[in-house]
């Protein structure tokens, strides 16, 4: 029995005199068509018309609860002239980056669907507007909020090109990449554009959302959203293996690789069993020249939300010392239901140098920013 | 302590609520089908404003398949992480041994009754013709 939940006062030390890092935040549009002055005719009259043709399995509905309007965002986040919670930059610094004394809040859209959309070239259209959009709307009005880079990830060519326009405008500091494209992202089709992300100088943020029209379980689809929250570990487990078993960071060895809105504590038991494997299995993948566990812990960092709470909250603690307390990040998830409070989410009390890593300092060097 | 007005009766109809600041706390009073509860604006699971939640029906199940709504209008659903709070009592749903939302006591008084004292009226207007919800802290 968690009986700690209770009693726990309030821990705003980290917030209050550090300044912390957020590395998952959702800014959204109050319409759709707050994108048009950032496509070209042709676009706009498509989007307006047409409209995209997403890669998800449900035709009206998200695969996210219906507990809220616009599902899944929480209840004190919506602007008062009704429009979605996200999009109103005022209650944003009200709600989370002047409450929690936010220094950088990186930011993760879920808008665009760049990467889900089966018109590639709609995608790619789709993509730079939104990327525009982050960095007039967001980043020049608040220099705290950073931008993720949106890119086709089906379409190489475009995102390579995107990725390249951006580098070097320090409004952007990471690269977004759906954690399920149409195959695990260690095959080498995508290799160009993790190439491009690296030589470029940004990050990799692979942020859970979006569906390649694969099921979002490794048997099928979910009856319950109860079982399609958990698949988002089974999908950040399906990438890093693929990453490390394919040899991507042996051929792009200063990649590095954010893992954001799948939680954390799974990480420790798939290096184990990668490790294990690797001893008996060497000669498949002869390309391996460390232990998977290594490339692990040089090329891949991890967020906290939707932060695992287990049954003794100091048993959390001895996870993070297995992943490595420098590889650990803190991301509220604002403003969407299943968000973490930085002084709450962590159930065990962090020693004063942890605090200092996970809320700030971590994803300062992370994000290569001061 | 002290005995604080939160409004007239009338104004808190069955199934809504009203939240008030009290002594520099959050508090949501509740009217559960003519009865009045209180529990403080703060989810003890990672502080949300509890108080703003939807109000819900106990759903309770004894097998796949079937299903059973009691106790209308008596749970209280967070408004972030859905934890759900019976709002008599402020215990949890998940954790009931152990979690609890805090509580106050609340009174319905006659207006009449308030216009003697002591209570603190604060915003809340008093004439003798209503009802009154009353809140001790």
């Amino acid at each position: 029995m968690n009986v700690t939940v209770m009693d726990r006062q309030a821990d705003t030390s980290a917030q209050t005199k550090l300044g912390i890092v957020d590395c998952d935040v959702h800014p959204y549009t109050k319409s759709p068509a707050d994108l048009d002055q950032f496509l070209s005719e042709r676009w706009r009259k498509l989007r307006a018309s047409i409209g995209g043709r997403s890669r998800s399995p449900f035709a009206n509905a998200p695969n996210y609860p219906r507990m809220s309007p616009f599902t899944g965002m929480r209840m004190d986040s919506y602007p008062k002239d009704g429009t979605h919670p996200g999009s109103d930059l005022g209650m944003m610094q009200e709600q989370l980056l002047d409450l929690f004394n936010v220094s950088y809040g990186l930011m993760m859209p879920l808008l665009g669907r760049a990467a889900d959309e089966r018109n590639v070239e709609f995608g790619a259209a789709m993509a730079t507007a939104a990327n525009e959009w982050e960095a007039q709307v967001w980043c020049d009005r608040e220099p705290r909020l950073k931008a993720g880079v949106q890119i086709p990830l089906e379409y190489t060519e475009a995102a390579i090109k995107e990725i390249e326009k951006r580098a070097g405008d320090r409004r952007f500091t990471h690269v977004m990449i759906p954690p399920r494209g149409l195959e695990p992202l260690g095959r080498r089709r995508y290799w160009p554009i993790l190439e491009a992300c690296a030589a470029n100088g940004f990050s990799i943020a692979l942020h859970l959302g979006g569906t390649s029209g694969h099921p979002s379980t490794g048997g099928g689809w979910p009856s319950f959203y109860h079982e399609e929250h958990p698949s988002y570990p089974q999908s950040k487990e399906a990438l890093v293996t693929s990453l490390v078993i394919e040899g991507v960071f042996e051929h792009i060895p200063n990649l590095r690789v954010a893992l954001v809105e799948g939680g954390f504590a799974w990480l420790p038991s798939l290096t184990w069993r990668l490790d294990k494997h690797y001893k008996r299995l060497r000669e498949e993948v002869p390309h391996l020249k460390r232990l998977p566990s290594e490339y692990i812990r040089s090329n891949i960092w991890v967020t906290t939300q939707p932060i695992e709470e287990p049954e003794r909250p100091e048993d959390l603690l001895a996870t993070c010392e297995w992943i490595g307390w420098d590889r650990i990040m803190f991301s509220t998830d604002y403003p969407h239901w299943d968000q973490d409070d930085p002084r709450y989410a962590f159930k065990a009390p962090l020693t004063e140098e942890h605090k200092k890593m996970v809320f700030r300092e971590n994803a300062l060097a992370f994000y290569g920013l001061e | 302590m002290a005995r604080h007005v939160v409004a007239p009766v009338s104004e808190i109809a069955p199934g809504s609520s009203k939240i008030v600041d009290i002594a520099g706390r959050s508090i949501g009073v509740f009217n559960v089908n003519g009865e009045f509860y209180a529990l403080i604006n703060r989810c003890p699971h990672e502080g949300a404003p509890l108080c703003i939640g939807f109000v819900l029906a106990k759903f309770t199940s004894d097998r796949p398949g079937e299903y059973r709504l009691e106790r209308h209008g008596e749970m209280l659903r967070c408004p972030w992480h859905g934890w759900e709070f019976d709002i008599k009592t402020g215990q949890s749903w998940c954790h009931p041994e152990s979690v609890k939302a805090r509580t106050y006591q609340v009174a319905v008084v006659p207006g009449e009754a308030l216009a003697k004292g002591p209570f603190v009226a604060e915003t809340v207007p008093v004439s003798v013709e209503q009802n009154y919800v009353v809140l001790e802290l």
